[in-house]
């Protein structure tokens, strides 16, 4: 027989966590399509009525998104300008009725590599708080999502929270997707960018990260390292030396690997563009 | 574990002792009855579940019950008034006509009962971004978004049309209430407590041998299996196909199976628990996968593997029109242009899955089932149960959408075995990537062209060829190799022609009907060639098409000259304001070389109604009652297209009677008369001109009682009859007549069957009795960095004889457009890759253009009112406009459909590096 708990109190699920495997249900919007011909035998925790995976915070340090937060929350929310890629993004998961139902921690801990929330998340130096019967630790983004359908989720772990630092919270932020139809689409590449100018109207600091184009979404580093200190104008040109290597696309049904790293790339500039008109 | 679960539904609080994870989908359907919320995927990708939650739209197949507990629910079934009239929302939907097989209203309703919760005056932007979720394969979403922006008017209902004034009215679909309250019973909607469940197994391969293990073992060790049924418990022929002498299709496979998806084997469950439960991975079954032939390239190859015995070189059938010596027409032109295009498998996506039941009744079989084409599903069954004809009943359910999809054999013939061999109800219900796979597609097309214009702009000639990939088994292939001949050539004045096809046999899907029947791939050459033969002689796209249009009074390439209603050259006249409107914006936008440009492009086409050169009759009753009320036996089945309503404009105008008295027997194969299949744009024509004949014969016998002349006028009212001419006024009451055993006092009948001649080897003869004929006209913008495309506008002339109901005509129109934006753009199948909605694209709401629909009448002789087809016209025409809009924008588009943004960018990147070379 299948057991099916919805626990009210952390404690109580990461004791349950701790006693065996459970597949762990969220906003059910990943769950339940996988399993469209068949549902399987399986214990299922249920973590939408725990209070601490809740609300999306303003803290001393900077947002807290709880784990089960709603895109919808996340589009409701009052959120500084950066998060205008996190918001777009919200947008673009699904339809509203995946909005309505699909969380931020459910988005990151399926780990498909067209996640809309992960490069914009990645773009904002978000951290990850992970919870067990043993206690919390936090991870940076990147070294959670670890590939295709991966995660750095140990047995016994819950996802509680994303944080994102007060330091990536000024700025501007920006989202692209590219699809091959509007609303309800896979992404077929994906960017997303937070960009703070100085006084001088040079770029202080841009953060890129790229969807859809690797195993797991990438922050663009390198490139990031090379705009500092440029002129928005000399960012195309900078653009245009930078390999793009650290990306490495599929040919799928949606696209061809050379196709997918050529749109990567103008989508990056018209990303880098905007950001530099808005910030 | 079941809890005892309570939720608040629609007002009421309701209880059901469920599993916690089950979804919220099937505890509204299942255990409390609520059907009006459908089911399309189980995946969040259609949004027909969408329900409201504590107020927000949500897809109820991705609820977990626990989830929903305690919380408050609204269906479609909680949006009507405490009276039960319909909501201001509803009432919207049925004036602008935004329900058409009404399968994705109820999903469409709450949607926009969630917007209009939070803003009741929203704008069409807010509209797109709430039903951006539900997906319609019917409307092209433009009915649905007017309806939810004209909810705040509350503008009252339309009321009916008076006496002789139904035909061309705005008649509000008669059948439309049921699918705006989620009363109406689509195929999964109300099967019998008592039935068995039957699930198919189905190859996981493209070609695999295979042995069935020890079955019964297994069913006695799986919880809840109670039979399992193949080929060897098929009574009658394990057999079946569209025609009679190319029945090449198992019910179930035998040793081997010819292509992913087919069913080798049916396991029958106690009920649907055990049915939604069943794990068949432990079946035992031995597969030996073979080399696929994939694509008519591969089976017409030197010696390629022999697919079916008697189809030599794995050609199924060939057609050919041969007109004149093409040839040297071709050779003597000014210029001659030439092209190469391919096309893919596309999938008819309608929301609502294939499903139905079957029961036996003696030495009788019933169904209930969703089908485009009873009496054809009635004699299928009679043949693979070995029983006569008449022992079969099929009554179809309402249909959640066909488009030639549902005028295959899908759960019949399963259903009907299992039913017999088992002496109970048995249902089923295909799950969506299982409609992927099983069922048929539209035919791939390989196509070569050439077509030679003179300076003056006459076309001198025409050559063409088409391969179509007919997949597993020959289903519609013969009909899509016989149609696309005659229609390749367009719709315009040829010298010669020389047009060739062939249905190939693959280890594919089997490819079937699919609006067009192979005319849609033809159309996508040959317009294109229209477009690069007009530019070869520097004339413009649209004069260039008016100065060849056919006119009445034209020999066709086969031989048959049209007499009448040939509309064509008052279809593009029509669109000529709009043409130069887009070629204004074009100009404009271009010069300011942003980001984006434009183009403009045009198609045409012709569509023959009805069979080719084969009889295809239909029958219609009309009977008056002891009341004065009026029963219309109408068998033409209506899939959303709307023939329910237009049979019956139809008879009550030819009779003289006020539409409001019409009531309906539908679609039952013991009750009404055959009227064939929903298909080949025949059902207005066709079954509009028995329907009509039968309102006459009616009247002729009203008349002969009264002993009054032809042009004597009828008047209903108060359960009788008056009878007026010009000796005065006669009074006829029905309840004085004697009644049959039907409880009729009169029945009017009248058949149908248009007029043909059979094509000669050179396809010379008379293949449709008339055609439609439309010029559509695209305006796009694409973003040549990327290769994304969006259609901006579209201006829609189609010459449809007479519009009986100009918004039942309009949407087709729309959704025609729609499937043809779908099939230039984004569509395409592939086994095993694309077996959902997510991976498979349709078009969205944010995907339609605006359109502007012209109707030109130039009536059809033949035709009810003058009346003609629409179904299949209004998608032919889109992709020609849209890929020639395309081209216009950045001078190349790619050969292979669908035009998806990697292809586009590659095409461009392609011109740009021969541009660079010479």
């Amino acid at each position: 027989m299948t057991r099916y708990l919805r626990p009210t109190d952390l404690d109580e699920a990461l004791g349950a966590l701790a006693d065996g495997p459970w597949t762990i249900l969220a906003g059910g919007t990943d769950h339940f399509p996988a399993r469209a011909i068949r549902d399987p035998d399986e214990d299922i925790l249920d973590i939408t009525a725990l209070p601490a995976l809740k609300g999306i915070d303003r803290t001393t340090q900077g947002l807290r998104i709880g784990a089960a937060a709603t895109w919808r929350a996340v589009i409701d929310a009052e959120l500084p300008a950066a998060c205008a890629g996190l918001k777009a993004a919200a947008r673009e998961v699904g339809g509203m009725q995946i909005q309505n139902r699909g969380t931020v921690g459910g988005n990151l801990c399926n780990a498909s590599p067209a996640a809309d929330g992960v490069p914009a998340l990645l773009s904002l130096d978000a951290e990850v708080e992970i919870a067990s019967a043993q206690g919390s630790r936090r991870l940076p983004l990147d070294r959670f999502v670890l590939g295709n359908r991966r995660t750095a989720l140990a047995p016994g772990e819950l996802l509680v929270a994303v944080h994102l630092p007060e330091t990536a919270l000024d700025g501007a932020g920006r989202f692209l997707k590219l699809g091959a139809r509007r609303y309800l689409v896979i992404s077929i590449v994906m960017v997303a960018g937070t960009m703070r100018l100085a006084a001088d109207g040079t770029i202080a600091a841009a953060r890129l990260a790229v969807g859809a184009c690797s195993a797991a979404a990438l922050r663009l580093t390198a490139l990031e390292a090379a705009l500092a200190g440029r002129t928005p104008d000399e960012a195309a040109s900078v653009l245009g030396g930078h390999a793009l290597d650290e990306l490495t696309p599929i040919a799928d049904v949606r696209g061809d690997a050379a196709y997918r790293r050529e749109a990567a790339r103008t989508l990056l500039r018209r990303c880098v563009d905007d950001l530099a008109a808005a910030a | 574990m079941n809890r005892t679960l309570t939720f608040t539904v629609n007002g009421t609080e309701r209880s059901a002792e469920v599993a916690p994870q089950r979804r919220l989908s099937r505890v509204l359907r299942e255990d409390l009855g609520l059907t009006g919320t459908k089911v399309g995927c189980d995946a969040g990708d259609c949004g027909a579940c969408t329900v409201l939650l504590d107020g927000e739209q949500v897809c109820a197949c991705l609820i977990p019950a626990a989830q929903a507990a305690g919380r408050e629910i609204v269906t479609v079934e909680g949006l009507a008034e405490a009276d039960g009239t319909h909501a201001a929302l509803q009432r919207a939907f049925a004036r602008h006509g935004a329900a058409q097989c009404g399968i994705c209203t109820p999903g469409m309703l709450m949607a926009a009962q969630d917007l209009l919760r939070r803003d009741p005056a929203p704008g069409r932007g807010a509209v797109e971004d709430a039903l951006g979720g539900v997906l319609c394969r019917c409307t092209g979403y433009l009915k649905i978004v007017e309806a939810v922006l004209d909810v705040a008017s509350n503008a009252p209902d339309a009321a009916f049309p008076d006496a002789g004034a139904a035909v061309g009215a705005r008649v509000a679909r008669l059948d439309g209430a049921g699918k705006l309250d989620g009363q109406e019973l689509y195929a999964d909607d109300r099967t019998p407590a008592d039935a068995l469940w039957l699930r198919l197994v189905r190859s996981p391969h493209d070609l695999a041998d295979f042995m069935l293990g020890d079955l019964d073992a297994w069913a006695a060790a799986t919880p809840g299996v109670v039979a399992v049924l193949t080929a060897r418990d098929v009574p009658g022929h394990n057999s079946f196909g569209i025609y009679p002498t190319l029945k090449d299709q198992p019910v179930f496979a035998e040793r081997f199976a010819r292509y992913r998806g087919e069913a080798v084997a049916a396991v029958v469950l106690e009920n649907r628990a055990a049915f939604e439960a069943v794990d068949l991975s432990g079946l035992p079954v031995a597969w030996t996968p073979g080399e696929a032939v994939v694509g008519v390239e591969a089976a017409l190859k030197d010696g390629a593997t022999q697919l079916h015995d008697g189809s030599p070189g794995n050609v199924l059938i060939r057609g050919r029109v041969a007109s004149g010596d093409a040839d040297a027409a071709l050779a003597g032109a000014d210029a001659v242009v030439e092209a190469a295009m391919e096309t893919g498998f596309v999938e008819h996506s309608y929301i609502e899955p294939e499903a139905g039941w079957a029961r036996r009744t003696g030495d009788r079989v019933e169904l209930r089932v969703t089908t485009q084409t009873p009496y054809m599903d009635r004699d299928e069954v009679a043949h693979v149960i070995g029983i006569p004809q008449e022992s079969v009943r099929v009554i179809p359910s309402a249909v959640g959408g066909g488009f030639g999809g549902k005028l295959d054999q899908s759960v019949q013939l399963p259903l009907a075995v299992a039913a017999w061999a088992l002496g109970r109800p048995v249902a089923t219900l295909y799950h969506r990537p299982e409609s992927f796979a099983a069922t048929t597609k539209r035919h791939p097309a390989r196509m070569t062209a050439s077509l030679g214009v003179n300076r003056d702009g006459a076309i001198t000639g025409f050559r063409f060829h088409g391969d179509f990939d007919t997949g597993a088994y020959a289903s519609w292939g013969p009909t899509v190799a016989g149609r696309v001949p005659v229609h390749a050539p367009g719709p315009y004045r040829v010298g010669a022609v020389l047009a060739t096809s062939a249905a190939v046999y693959t280890d594919g899907p089997p490819a079937g009907a699919f609006r067009g029947f192979g005319v849609p791939q033809a159309a996508i050459i040959g317009e294109r060639l229209m477009d690069d033969a007009a530019a070869a002689i520097g004339m413009d796209p649209l004069e260039f098409r008016l100065r060849n249009a056919l006119r009445a009074g034209d020999r066709t390439a086969t031989g048959q000259v049209i007499e009448a209603s040939v509309g064509l050259a008052a279809c593009i006249e029509a669109l000529k304001p709009a043409w130069a409107g887009y070629g204004a914006r074009v100009a404009a936008h271009n010069a300011k070389q942003g980001r984006t440009r434009l183009g403009a492009g045009i198609g045409c086409m012709w569509y023959g109604c009805g069979n080719t050169s084969m009889s295809n009759p239909s029958t219609m009753r009309l009977a008056l009652k002891p009341d004065g009320r009026l029963t219309l036996f109408n068998g033409a089945a209506d899939i959303g297209q709307g023939s329910y309503t237009i049979m019956a404009q139809i008879a009550a105008d030819a009779l003289g009677a006020p539409l409001a008295l019409v009531d309906q027997v539908w679609g039952d194969t013991d009750l009404t008369p055959d009227a064939g299949k929903t298909s080949a744009s025949r059902q207005t024509f066709v079954s509009g001109r028995a329907s009509e004949l039968a309102g006459l014969d009616l009247r002729g016998q009203i008349l002969r009682l009264a002993n009054a002349g032809e042009d004597a006028t009828l008047v209903f009212g108060g359960g009788r009859i008056g009878v007026r001419d010009a000796a005065g006024m006669r009074d006829l009451d029905p309840s004085a007549l004697p009644v049959d055993a039907d409880g009729h006092v009169l029945v009017g009948e009248g058949s149908f069957d248009p007029p043909t001649a059979p094509l000669d080897g050179d396809g010379q003869g008379i293949p449709y009795a008339t055609y439609a004929f439309a010029a559509q006209i695209a305006l796009v913008e694409v973003d040549p960095e990327l290769g994304t495309t969006k259609v901006l506008h579209m201006t829609a002339a189609h010459d449809v004889g007479r519009a009986v109901n100009p918004t039942l005509v309009e949407g087709q129109i729309h959704g025609g457009i729609a499937q043809g934006l779908g099939l230039a753009l984004m569509e395409e199948y592939v086994p095993g890759r694309t077996e959902n909605l997510h991976d498979y694209l349709i078009p969205t709401v944010g995907d339609m253009p605006e359109i502007d629909c012209i109707l030109i009448e130039d009536p059809e002789p033949l035709g009810p009112f003058g009346a003609k087809g629409i179904g299949e016209p209004a998608l032919v025409p889109t992709a020609p406009a849209i890929l020639a809009g395309i081209r216009q924008a950045v001078g190349v588009c790619p050969d292979r459909l669908p035009v998806l943004p990697h292809r586009l960018r590659a095409a461009i990147l392609e011109a740009e590096r021969r541009e660079a070379a010479e």
